[in-house]
């Protein structure tokens, strides 16, 4: 016995052993409450009570993708400014009628969609609507506020681009979607710099519109009363539907390792991504099980593996991300420099694994559960609801989606679960990028399989000009 | 418009003290099948020892590597196959524990929770696996991108003299190299004992039944005497102190200052007014220092400024710190930065609140308030570290109400506190220049 063993046995109890308490009867989650109620301008709008606290929360999804070259650096200034100012009011007088409501509002877009989001005290949601009103109709984008945030968004950036996170990231971004738009998500700063009040403010008017776009209103509210409030409020903004979908995603094509050379580096920033399927598609719910059990969540083999048992990282993660033109599998993880090639081998290992062998009754019981439970733990808050309804709707699902997956989610077999994993989760099917200190890691990949070695500046930076025209 | 009168949410809680010295608080919610188990223990990174920073932090991670019925990662898969989720933390002032579950895991939670009380099964494996976590942790967190620890691990040092308060809470690697399981050992039975935590559980669920659970679980784990806090208190600064690190990986420079404050519990009618202080400067475009520095100066690109540096206003307890902080714009000199907002904070000691400002920052912090309390974990957060930190978990449903008695005059002489010569002044110099 070691004097390790000692100080176990110490702490070791003397009782009889314990058993884990079994789990209760299954409780009942109870529904909310909904209406809904599509305006005369076209604009949806979904208004579910969920009482709680005395907030409404907010989130006007509106379709913003675009393939013009400069379209991602307008839409970025765009959402940075379009709270900068109305006809009636300046940005201070917006910014503190907001405040007064007890109102929280942002503007966000990607290369998909605008939204328009926040919450406020449940007694403010009339005026808070008829501020959003007045934004939706006569933001002003002035040539001086304009000016500071373009500043600022060029600073922003290179403060973005110095985060080795953001950095991996448009590097995969580029492997997985090519030419596709989704490849340029951040803008240059010189696109930034380029952009002019007048763009933004005819990029406003063209796209800007209710025929298409989704309001959800989550909280301390009545559904049907909050439609009327909402229909009293935006019925001055309308215009017909303005967004052009997206092409569709490019198939993930097989390529070499990209290791992109980042001097100085502490640790090595891994990156995978390959194909994966939309929530309505029929092996959806079995890929994002095999996901789960893959590197989804705590109890996964990718964490129990990489870092539980070898200690190469702090937390391995795997997701399923759902973008307008298409869904990808996107598996991440940080790693100790001198440990990435073998923590690479043993991500791709657990990929082969899930891809080759079928899962255990027991393991697919245990990652439907927990996909249920976390499910409904997600939308239990306002916010969560909020969030997760907007993105749903914005894809032409919703509530119902939501009632009906833990029942799709239960019928999963094994074998339809092993079945996804060889769709989607087959180490053969993915792009792989590794950002670290080449030197150091160089020689320790090579005998993996064919490495492509980039600098940091053709691999992102240089690479990153808005030429995203498809 | 009548925000004033909008009910605060109230939470019905319920006290009880185990013979083992737990104390036990719950407050039922029938309103969602789900429910909250957290377990805060009264140690944080101010009582980790010399020469082993970052102790309460690693130790906060043998506390899931297996316990006295439990192998290594049983705890993450009974609670996430229960479909729960679960998380700890390490704070300056305690570490915390906790699980969200459907509220038939009830029962399983507070095994699980018991359990580890009990005795974590810490082995020489564990540890040495848990070291690589934890220094992977830092390394993504802090030592692989630029601005890391800024300025929550960088700024005490500058801030304060003692140990406790001045060294890094994410530990030093040499010093999480050193760590045994002896010392381990040693830090559970003198910081871990039942009388030494409080088991908050809010949720669906009968307060007797519940009751009778957590007898069933925690009451026959083995009393012993809890630590006695050490007093952490330091003298406030008399005179400005500054710091310059070098950060190679930074694009632009940064700066940071901070300021002592009230004593955040014994003098919380004192410390509130600092709450809305920070609001009134810095929440949102109406704010104060952002009209002033961004919109204005333009010298900075993006400013906060809080209570506690880890963002902590309500669990933290003294010393503390108001803290200022911006990227600055590459054009402008952290001085240039300080100097505009010292005279912002003149202006508004001189000048007071305008009309109007004091009410809209009022219903803002109160829908800030409501936010947080929604989940049912920021809730149960909420409620146990009040009643860890405050000994009062009724603080929380008295917060919309204490925060609207904070008159005009507190903020304005709360202001009048931010002087030059009372400050700790941390500047980050980009690409390594000094």
């Amino acid at each position: 016995m070691t004097a390790t063993d000692l100080v176990e046995a110490a702490l070791a109890p003397v009782a009889e052993p314990k058993v884990v308490p079994p789990l209760g009867p299954v409780p009942k989650v109870k529904q909310p409450t909904a209406a809904e109620r599509v305006l005369p301008s076209g604009l949806r709008v979904v208004a579910v009570r969920r009482p709680g606290v005395p907030l409404v929360e907010l989130r006007l999804r509106i379709p913003f993708g675009g393939t013009a070259a400069g379209h991602p650096a307008r839409g970025s200034v765009l959402s940075n400014t379009m709270l900068a100012g109305t006809e009636q009011h300046n940005q201070v007088e917006l910014a503190a009628a907001l405040q007064a409501l007890g109102a929280d509002l942002s503007v966000s877009s990607d290369s998909d969609r605008l939204i328009v989001g926040g919450a406020v005290l449940r007694t403010g949601l009339g005026e808070l609507l008829g501020l959003v009103a007045e934004v939706l109709g006569s933001a002003a984008y002035p040539n001086r506020e304009v000016a500071g945030e373009r500043t600022r968004l060029a600073e922003r950036l290179a403060i973005l681009r110095s985060q080795p996170s953001v950095l991996v990231g448009e590097a995969l971004n580029r492997r997985l979607y090519g030419s596709h738009p989704y490849a340029h998500e951040l803008p240059t700063v010189d696109a930034v710099q380029a952009v002019t009040a007048g763009q933004l403010r005819k990029l406003h008017a063209d796209r800007i519109r209710p025929d298409g776009s989704v309001l959800v209103l989550v909280g301390d509210l009545s559904p049907a009363r909050a439609l009327d409030t909402v229909e009293k409020a935006l019925s001055g903004w309308t215009g017909p539907a303005a967004g052009r979908p997206l092409p569709a995603l490019p198939p993930v094509e097989r390529q070499p390792l990209l290791l992109v050379d980042r001097p100085g580096s502490v640790q090595s920033s891994i990156r995978l991504g390959g194909p994966a399927v939309r929530r309505e598609a029929p092996d959806y719910p079995a890929l994002q099980l095999a996901n789960l059990a893959y590197g989804g969540y705590f109890s996964s083999r990718l964490v129990e593996n990489i870092r539980e048992d070898k200690g190469y990282t702090y937390g391995p993660h795997s997701r399923v991300s759902h973008s307008a033109a298409g869904s990808r599998l996107v598996i991440d993880a940080d790693v100790a420099t001198e440990v990435t090639a073998p923590a690479l081998l043993e991500i791709w290992y657990e990929l082969g694994r899930m891809a080759t062998l079928p899962v255990s009754a027991e393991e697919l019981d245990n990652v439907r559960q927990y996909a249920v439970g976390s499910l409904a733990l997600s939308i239990s808050t306002q916010a969560g609801l909020a969030s997760t309804l907007s993105a749903l709707i914005g894809v032409g699902l919703g509530l119902d989606w939501l009632r009906e997956h833990p029942r799709r989610l239960a019928a999963v077999t094994v074998e339809e679960t092993f079945e996804a994993a060889r769709s989607y989760l087959a180490p053969g099917g993915m792009v792989t990028v590794v950002l670290g200190e080449a030197a150091r890691i160089a020689d320790s990949l090579a005998p993996l399989g064919p490495v492509e070695s980039a600098a940091l500046e053709s691999a992102v930076l240089e690479s990153a000009p808005d030429r995203a025209s498809v | 418009m009548p925000r004033a009168s909008l009910p605060a949410p109230s939470y019905p809680l319920v006290r009880k003290v185990l013979d083992n010295g737990l104390r036990v608080l719950l407050a039922p919610d029938r309103s969602s099948p789900v429910v909250a188990v957290a377990v805060y223990y009264d140690v944080g990174i101010r009582s980790e020892p010399e020469g082993r920073t970052g102790f309460a932090h690693l130790f906060e991670h043998l506390m899931f590597q297996g316990s006295a019925n439990l192998e290594k990662l049983a705890h993450f898969r009974y609670v996430q196959s229960s479909g729960g989720t679960f998380n700890g933390s390490t704070h300056l002032d305690y570490t915390n524990y906790f699980e969200v579950l459907p509220s038939n895991a009830l029962s399983r939670g507070l095994f699980l929770e018991a359990d580890r009380m009990r005795s974590p099964r810490i082995t020489e494996d564990n540890l040495q696996n848990q070291i690589q976590v934890v220094k992977e942790e830092i390394r993504v967190n802090v030592l692989n991108r630029p601005y890391g620890g800024f300025p929550w691990l960088l700024l005490p040092p500058v801030l304060f003299d003692t140990f406790p308060n001045a060294h890094n809470g994410y530990g030093d690697f040499v010093d999480l190299e050193s760590a045994t399981v002896a010392d381990a050992a040693d830090f559970f039975d003198r910081y871990y004992a039942p009388a030494n935590a409080v088991l908050t559980v809010v949720g669906d669920f009968d307060p007797d039944d519940a009751f009778a659970l957590i007898d069933e679980h925690f009451g026959d784990i083995p009393g012993r005497p809890g630590p006695t806090r050490p007093d952490f208190t330091e003298p406030v600064l008399d005179t400005e102190r500054r710091k310059s690190l070098p950060d190679p990986l930074a694009p632009v420079p940064a700066v940071a200052a901070g300021w002592r404050v009230p004593d955040p519990v014994g003098s919380f009618g004192d410390y509130l007014p600092y709450v809305v202080l920070g609001e009134v400067l810095a929440d949102g475009d109406a704010s104060r220092l952002e009209q002033r520095l961004v919109q204005g100066d333009r010298s900075v690109t993006q400013l906060g400024a809080y209570l506690g540096l880890m963002g902590d206003p309500f669990d933290v307890r003294d010393p503390t710190a108001f803290v200022f902080q911006a990227h600055q714009a590459p054009s402008a000199s952290a001085d240039q930065v300080l100097d505009a907002a010292t005279e912002e904070f003149d202006r508004l000691a001189q000048d007071g609140l305008h009309q109007g400002e004091l009410e809209r920052v009022r219903s803002r912090l109160l829908a800030q308030v409501f936010r947080d309390l929604d989940p049912v974990l920021g809730r149960t957060q909420a409620l146990a570290s009040a009643e860890l930190v405050h000994g009062r978990a009724e603080l929380l449903s008295e917060l919309p109400g204490r925060l609207a008695e904070v008159t005009a005059d507190q903020v304005r002489s709360a202001a009048a506190e931010l002087r030059p010569d009372r400050r700790a002044v941390l500047e980050i110099a980009p690409g390594g220049a000094e």
